[in-house]
């Protein structure tokens, strides 16, 4: 295939394979223009953003001095109680909220593998309808099924004689907690049921012949199989539940004395930049934000890839 | 390498396709090497039905209080109907303010398919350069995109709304739209699957031919990756039709919104003043969800190899 083009449109000689590669190349290059527009430069843009701080009145973007500080942003940052704290409650709720729904997932998923597939075709629709209801959608309809008022579930808990406020301070990460998990969990079973079922049969035959009864080849051979796939979802949710932003924003809406506006830390971010208009100071917490998720996500990378593999 | 195209040939045979029957069915459902008990037959179908009745009640409940006059919507027992007023409730919701619900659908819309048609041919014309050609600077590249995927979102909006507000397209439609076409994990998808279903000879048959390389691309690769790209443009548009941030953050006159920030404003009135919306927001997430709906269920097949593409990673 070494064959050199003979002479090239413009005169110029040039070796047919790099012509080749150089067309390839430009395939790629509206793509990766706009990722350097949108995604490079606004990195670019906080890291530069979060060194300074708006000094004087901070009315709009005309009269006002910025002033070179410095780590000064990332000090204020670290020591604000208000923005670790938002920190914690997202992390707790993280490190209760995914393990849960990861288990539920794949035991949905083994009891999908489990079934005839026949049986598991028509449940994968209905365990899919959650995946289809956008997530405002999905927040509002549990919003409304919480609340007091027009919600069923307070009815019927009060008959079993108990009283719950799903929008009291205790109980609302339970409530947030449950619409997650409700909209993730037919998705991410859906996910682990796929690469159960790329899984060659034979394998299970032989199990099977072995002696191997379901609930132990379950356990065995599947769940191992299935790692990879847990561990990218997990990955997933821990980068998403860290940022977790349009369910208490409108969980906010019906009590915003529960949430409140610095309740989780986007919430803040967003509060700092659009509220009080200090960008500088939301960039450099975004900064901060941004680190705690990659050390979340690579901690937990290297915890479970420490774990012998499959 | 054959890592990748093992994967990647995945979603070209999704398994356990709906009407055909694949030779792996035949598992468990044969005589003789049936080894589940009642109990454990039992166990199964409960667990899964349980879990059903929790993944359907509360649309049931967003169903039934659709069809609900304001005054029963809170007298009435959730999850049963009562009068039925449906006729009436729509008529309030595409008539409030002017009919500005309807606008939302249409903007929603309009972002939607103008953002995830461009999205899928510059992602899919990335990932095929990305899969099938050698040149300098493409494991940099593969970098950047496996990279972008754990930089926060978060991180990227307040510098965005400053490059934005630069750029003067604040509070226009293309701060929605423009950004959205640059999806990095799009393009790792359809790197994945150009991998799997353009057989490399057939390129090179086509170069021997004397076809030039975007000749080649429109002619062989494009119409090989239709499947894939299906796919692509529609998990894109169900991220663009939840998308709700960045409406929140960048648009602001209430005729630009989204069907989403347009029902999360109706939800804040209820805070802010004495007037009622829960009728119109209930009403309003059931036709919000109708397109939804419709694209899912005609392009069923796509989404389902879009998750088989996502999980074999």
């Amino acid at each position: 295939m070494a064959v050199e083009t003979p002479a090239s449109p413009r005169g110029i000689r040039l070796p047919w394979r790099r012509v080749m590669a150089l067309k390839g190349a430009s395939f790629t290059f509206p793509f990766f223009l706009g990722f350097l527009l949108f995604t490079v430069v606004p990195v670019v843009i906080a890291l530069k953003e979060s060194l300074y701080t708006e000094q004087g009145s901070g009315l709009g973007f005309g009269a006002k001095t910025v002033e070179f500080t410095g780590f000064d942003n990332f000090v204020r940052g670290f020591e604000d109680a208000k923005f670790w704290s938002a920190m914690g409650r997202v992390a707790l709720f993280a490190a209760i909220s995914i393990p849960l729904i990861q288990l539920t997932s794949l035991g949905m998923a083994l009891l999908m593998d489990m079934a005839r597939a026949r049986t598991a075709g028509r449940f994968r629709i209905a365990l899919l309808v959650p995946y289809m209801i956008p997530g405002i959608v999905a927040t509002l309809i549990w919003i409304y099924i919480y609340s007091p008022v027009v919600g069923p579930l307070t009815p019927i808990l009060g008959f079993f004689g108990i009283d719950v406020n799903f929008y009291s301070g205790e109980m609302i990460w339970v409530s947030i907690g449950n619409l997650m998990a409700w909209s993730a969990i037919g998705f991410n079973m859906l996910i682990l049921y796929a690469s159960l079922q790329s899984v060659p049969r034979e394998l299970f035959d032989s199990a099977r012949v072995d002696g191997a009864s379901e609930w132990r080849m379950a356990w065995s051979i599947k769940v191992p199989l299935v790692r990879r796939s847990l561990v990218l979802t997990t990955v997933l949710s821990i980068i998403g539940s860290l940022q977790i932003f349009s369910d208490p924003m409108l969980f906010r809406s019906m009590t915003p004395e529960t949430v409140t506006r610095d309740f989780t830390p986007i919430m803040a971010i967003y509060d700092w930049a659009f509220a009080q208009g200090d960008f500088n100071y939301a960039a450099a917490l975004s900064i901060i934000l941004a680190l705690v998720v990659g050390i979340a996500s690579a901690i937990f990378y290297r915890l479970t890839n420490k774990a012998p593999t499959s | 390498m054959t890592t990748t195209i093992d994967t990647a040939s995945g979603p070209a045979t999704p398994p356990a396709a709906p009407g055909g029957k694949p030779p792996v069915v035949r598992r468990r459902t044969e005589g003789g090497a049936v080894r589940h008990t009642g109990r454990t037959k039992v166990l199964v179908l409960v667990g899964l039905a349980l879990f059903a009745l929790y993944s359907l009640a509360p649309v049931w409940w967003l169903l039934v209080a659709a069809t609900k006059g304001q005054r029963d919507l809170y007298t009435t027992n959730g999850l049963w109907f009562s009068e039925f007023h449906l006729w009436d409730n729509l008529r309030d919701l595409f008539t409030y303010q002017d009919g500005i619900f309807l606008k939302w659908m249409g903007n929603t819309l309009f972002y939607g398919f103008a953002g995830t048609i461009g999205m899928t041919v510059i992602c899919v014309a990335c990932g095929y350069g990305l899969a099938m050609y050698e040149f300098r600077g493409r494991g940099i590249l593969m970098g950047c995109i496996i990279g972008s995927f754990l930089i926060p979102g978060a991180l990227l909006t307040i510098p965005s709304f400053l490059l934005y507000t630069d750029l003067r397209l604040i509070d226009t439609p293309w701060a929605i739209i423009v950004p959205g076409f640059f999806n990095a994990f799009s393009v790792y998808l359809a790197k994945v699957y150009a991998e799997g279903a353009i057989p490399p000879e057939l390129l090179e048959a086509a170069r021997i031919d004397g076809a030039g390389e975007y000749h080649i691309f429109f002619q062989i690769g494009a119409r090989l990756m239709s499947t894939g790209a299906a796919t692509i443009f529609l998990l894109g548009f169900v991220g663009a039709w939840n998308n709700f941030f960045g409406p929140l953050v960048y648009l602001r006159s209430s005729e630009k919104w989204t069907v989403m920030l347009g029902l999360y404003s109706w939800l804040k009135v209820k805070v802010d003043s004495s007037v009622d919306l829960t009728g119109l927001v209930v009403v309003g997430s059931i036709v919000s969800l109708i397109p939804m709906v419709v694209l899912m269920i005609s392009m069923q097949r796509y989404w389902r190899s879009g998750v088989t593409l996502g999980s074999l990673k």
